[in-house]
């Protein structure tokens, strides 16, 4: 766990703001994160609680107009300070990042090979057509979609959702990332689909010990492959912890809040059906 | 993909017939005696009824229409014995005002409008991109605000207003610009090159204002994108991502705009050239209805037509090539 | 020319098409926000007032001339001089206190009556075409797009049949070849025609895509009958385009008007219209440009505004329909 060897990724005091008509409005406040090597933290909360956000801060996508602040420490460098070229290099690199709508996370224009190409190529000095076109189809293969070498030149309207999103992750995949963050990416699929991709996010990380941040609203999907959670709210975190113990044990009570809206398939159908509790549809 | 053409192709024809027969059967109901007209100043009905009979002119309306077809495809005679004229195919008709089959007319002046053409589609593609380009690029900024309101000007002027003013304000006052006179190529390049100077301005005008504001919008919609933001994530240099995820996306649709607009140009910039003095399809039609050549009007509408037909078609199969998602038979 | 709707139509290809219709189409800001967004634009109320001032001039042209005392028919022979041709008296095309706007050359008639007169003529046509063009393209495309099939199919020939037709020589064609009668009626249908089509295509593309959602759906369900359905649920999400669409089609129209009266088959003189006035201005332009710049003034103007109306109405839809 937490020996010698440092975090591969330390948030502190992360803050964004963005400007309103009265002035600034944090987004984000004062927001701590820590992942090990090879960890997987969950960050989860409603729509609205800065939880895409503090993706797009740790990667340095804000908008224009967003003010950021706070020390975001990756692997020992420090991403706040760095030039933008420094960090492209970083970018699709070495923290690779999946979004939630693949169809149109992705161009309509260009072949899905030539999309996973295009970050390889970019990051990789000196490397041929040919090889990328290689490393391509490998990426396909690793994330199982079948006939890689064929469909390498399809475009992203001939894939179905769920293989949409797994050329997104061969896409992350292709530079070997030390950490992947993935903002919601199993929202738009079906629930059979969710289970896959999960899965897949799961073997890759085991595989090359990459690093997980799993940004999410589903409780769910968070307690299956995650170690560590952070509960947001309101751009704040509420509580975290170790995935079983903030389940089974919530301090706060938003937490607990989050917690009985999910539905169980041994609660008591009389005490579902009591009026008052959160998150109930009358 | 060989179905789909099929198809396009014989619903082209299907259009093309169509503009053929509706524009035959107006001119047939509307204008005045042909035979009149030809007959000239000393007629007698005798004569008018032996120009009838001899032209075909008596027939019914259906008989004369297939003979206008037949002209189409294999070419056709006007008239009986020595006096007979042949026109060739594709025959679209016989001016009798000129004493020349329509097709050639129309052949002679064809270069014209295609220069006209040709040179307004180069200053407005350049100049409506450009302005397009930059004016997203700088949205909100005053550079955008002021060619908004350009292009708003531009769209509204009409074209004989802005070329009557050029024309006042170019050759008369500031003489910057010589009075157009037609001159053949070969005999001085530099006349016949200033003479297209203004029609070209004017016409690309109105055009460019549009091509400036589709491509601000399309440029600024792009720019919200998704995919633009994985480009990003993804650590792509800015060049690339602009030219690769932006520029592609949102210059695609002005494409085919363009082919439908160019194509639409071809039969003629009727106004532009008329104010111009150009001898260009244009002016042709212009001319022909002034002196009620009716053959003449008729061929001309029907080229045009015949390029806005064929452009449809042209665009619809660029289309399926530039745009994955628009192909057929995958 | 570009058809004026061609913003309208943006699309990164066929599918993009209902796609954008429907966010076109989606959820209309109220009429009274719209009116209160747009009373803050200078540029919005600036066109308004013009536009306003021309309807004016229209309406109660007959009482206006009686005011500046010279009818648009009548022939001032004191203002020109003879011995050049016809070349107005005094400097500015012969502005004078009795002619506010000078006088034609050759004629002598008062500038300032025809260009009242040409604003009945340009407004009348423009305003004409447009209800009518509305009236088809709205009803075509409503039914082309919500009943599909063989209706789609024989509407969408005879819009690309329509489309295909070079217009502007047709409709010279035309108007020059019939007899002279009733010249106005004429050029508003002649115009309609060509123009309908152009609507009908929006028009259908957004019905399209609005008859897949869920309340037609409801609707249909419920036992409404078609034109039910056709009038009372789509028909009201499409209120916003028609509206823009409607006041990109005047500027088109007027413009369409001026630019066949200035080739000779418009409003048959003596009536006045402004792109007459241009076309006769032409052999004078050198000794007298105003009588070319005033109606190609008052022409732009009027274009103008409406073009910077409907951009400003559209802008004020698409941003409440971002939020």
């Amino acid at each position: 766990m937490n020996g010698p060897a440092q975090n591969l990724l330390e948030v502190s005091d992360l803050t964004v703001s963005f400007p309103t008509a009265t002035g600034h409005t944090d987004v984000v406040s004062h927001l701590d994160l820590t992942l090990e090597k090879g960890g997987a933290l969950g960050i989860v909360g409603e729509s609205g609680s800065g939880k895409s956000l503090t993706s797009l801060a740790i990667m340095g996508l804000l908008p224009g107009k967003a003010r950021r602040s706070g020390s975001i420490r990756f692997a020992g460098d420090e991403l706040t300070t760095m030039s933008e070229s420094a960090l492209r290099r970083v970018r699709g690199d070495r923290i690779a990042m999946i979004f939630q709508d693949p169809l149109s996370s992705l161009n309509p224009y260009y072949t899905v090979g030539a999309q996973i190409q295009e970050a390889y190529r970019s990051h990789r000095k000196g490397v041929s057509r040919r090889q990328a076109r290689q490393v391509s189809i490998e990426a396909m293969e690793r994330v199982h979609i079948k006939d890689a070498a064929r469909r390498v030149d399809d475009y992203p309207h001939q894939f179905s959702g769920g293989m949409r999103q797994r050329v997104m992750i061969a896409m992350a995949l292709s530079t070997e990332p030390e950490l992947l963050i993935a903002d919601e990416p199993t929202t738009a699929l079906d629930v059979t689909v969710q289970a896959q991709i999960l899965e897949l996010l799961e073997e890759i990380r085991r595989e090359t010990g990459s690093g997980l941040i799993l940004i999410t609203h589903d409780l769910a999907v968070v307690s299956e492959i995650t170690d560590h959670i952070v509960v947001m709210r309101y751009g704040e975190c509420v509580e975290r912890g170790p995935v079983e113990a903030v389940f089974s044990d919530p301090q706060h009570a938003y937490t607990r809040d989050l917690l009985d809206a999910v539905p169980r398939i041994d609660d008591d159908i009389a005490a579902l059906r009591t009026p008052g509790r959160a998150g109930e549809a009358t | 993909m060989a179905r789909y053409l099929v198809n396009r192709v014989a619903a082209m024809a299907g259009i093309l017939l169509l503009v053929c027969l509706f524009t035959y059967a107006v001119f047939f109901l509307f204008s005045p005696d042909p035979a009149v007209q030809i007959c000239g100043k000393t007629c007698t009905p005798e004569r008018i009824d032996q120009i009838r009979d001899n032209l075909g002119l008596d027939q019914p309306f259906w008989s004369q229409f297939l003979t206008f077809l037949k002209g189409i495809f294999v070419g056709r005679s006007y008239g009986d014995g020595v006096s007979a004229v042949q026109c060739s195919a594709p025959c679209l008709g016989y001016s009798f005002q000129s004493s020349q089959p329509v097709t050639d007319m129309m052949l002679q002046r064809l270069p014209v409008s295609a220069t006209v053409a040709i040179g307004a589609a180069v200053l407005w593609l350049l100049g409506g991109v450009s302005a397009g380009l930059l004016s997203a690029v700088r949205e909100g900024t005053w550079v955008d605000k002021t060619l908004t309101g350009l292009t708003l000007g531009g769209m509204s002027i009409p074209n004989y207003v802005l070329a009557l003013v050029l024309q006042y304000v170019l050759v008369v006052r500031l003489q910057w610009l010589p009075f157009p006179q037609a001159v053949p190529f070969s005999d001085d390049p530099v006349q016949w090159f200033l003479n297209f100077v203004m029609p070209w301005i004017v016409l690309a005008v109105g055009y460019a204002a549009a091509y400036t504001r589709l491509t601000r919008a399309n440029v600024i919609d792009t720019l919200q994108e998704n995919f633009l933001r994985t480009a990003r994530a993804k650590g792509l240099a800015p060049r690339l991502v602009w030219r690769r995820h932006a520029l592609r996306p949102a210059l695609t649709p002005v494409v085919t705009v363009f082919g439908m607009d160019f194509a639409g140009l071809l039969g003629g910039a009727l106004i532009t050239e008329t104010v111009f003095g150009l001898n260009g399809v244009g002016k042709l039609a212009a001319d022909s209805i002034a002196k009620n050549d009716q053959p003449v009007i008729m061929g001309v509408t029907l080229l045009a037509a015949f390029f806005v037909v064929i452009g449809n078609v042209v665009v619809d199969l660029v289309y399926t090539v530039i745009d994955p998602r628009v192909r057929v038979g995958t | 020319m570009t058809s004026p709707f061609t913003e309208l139509e943006r699309a990164g290809g066929s599918g993009a098409e209902s796609a954008q219709a429907a966010a076109l189409g989606s959820g209309t800001p109220s009429r009274g926000r719209v009116l209160r967004v747009l009373r803050r634009d200078v540029g919005a109320m600036l066109a308004l007032s013009y536009i306003v001032l021309i309807i004016l001039m229209a309406v109660f042209a007959p009482l206006i001339v009686s005011v500046s005392g010279w009818g648009p028919l009548e022939f001032d022979q004191s203002a020109i001089d003879p011995n050049l041709g016809g070349v107005p008296l005094g400097p500015w095309g012969g502005i004078s206190s009795t002619h506010w706007f000078g006088v034609e050359p050759g004629s002598g008639r008062d500038v300032f009556a025809r260009i009242v007169y040409g604003a009945r003529v340009s407004m009348t046509i423009a305003l004409a075409a447009t209800t009518l063009t509305t009236l088809l393209g709205v009803t075509f495309g409503l039914l082309a797009g919500y009943f599909g099939g063989r209706t789609d199919q024989l509407i969408s020939r005879v819009m690309d049949f329509l489309m295909a037709f070079p217009a502007l020589i047709f409709m010279i064609a035309v108007l020059s070849a019939l007899p002279a009668g009733n010249r106005s009626t004429l050029l508003v249908v002649v115009i309609s025609v060509f123009g309908w089509p152009y609507l009908a295509r929006i028009v259908r593309g957004q019905a399209m895509s609005t008859a897949q959602r869920e309340f037609v759906e409801a609707a249909r369900a419920s036992g409404a009958s078609g034109t039910a359905i056709v009038f009372r649920e789509i028909l009201p999400n499409l209120r916003s385009t028609i509206i823009v669409m409607v006041t990109l089609a005047v500027p088109g129209y007027i413009g369409t008007e001026a630019g066949l009266s200035f080739l000779g088959v418009g409003v048959i003189p003596p009536q006045p219209s402004w792109g007459q006035m241009i076309a006769s201005s032409v052999t004078w332009y050198s000794v007298d440009p105003m009588y070319f710049a005033i109606p190609g003034l008052f022409l732009f103007l009027l274009v103008m505004s409406f073009t910077v109306l409907g951009d400003r109405v559209r802008a004020v839809i698409d941003s409440g329909e971002a939020r």
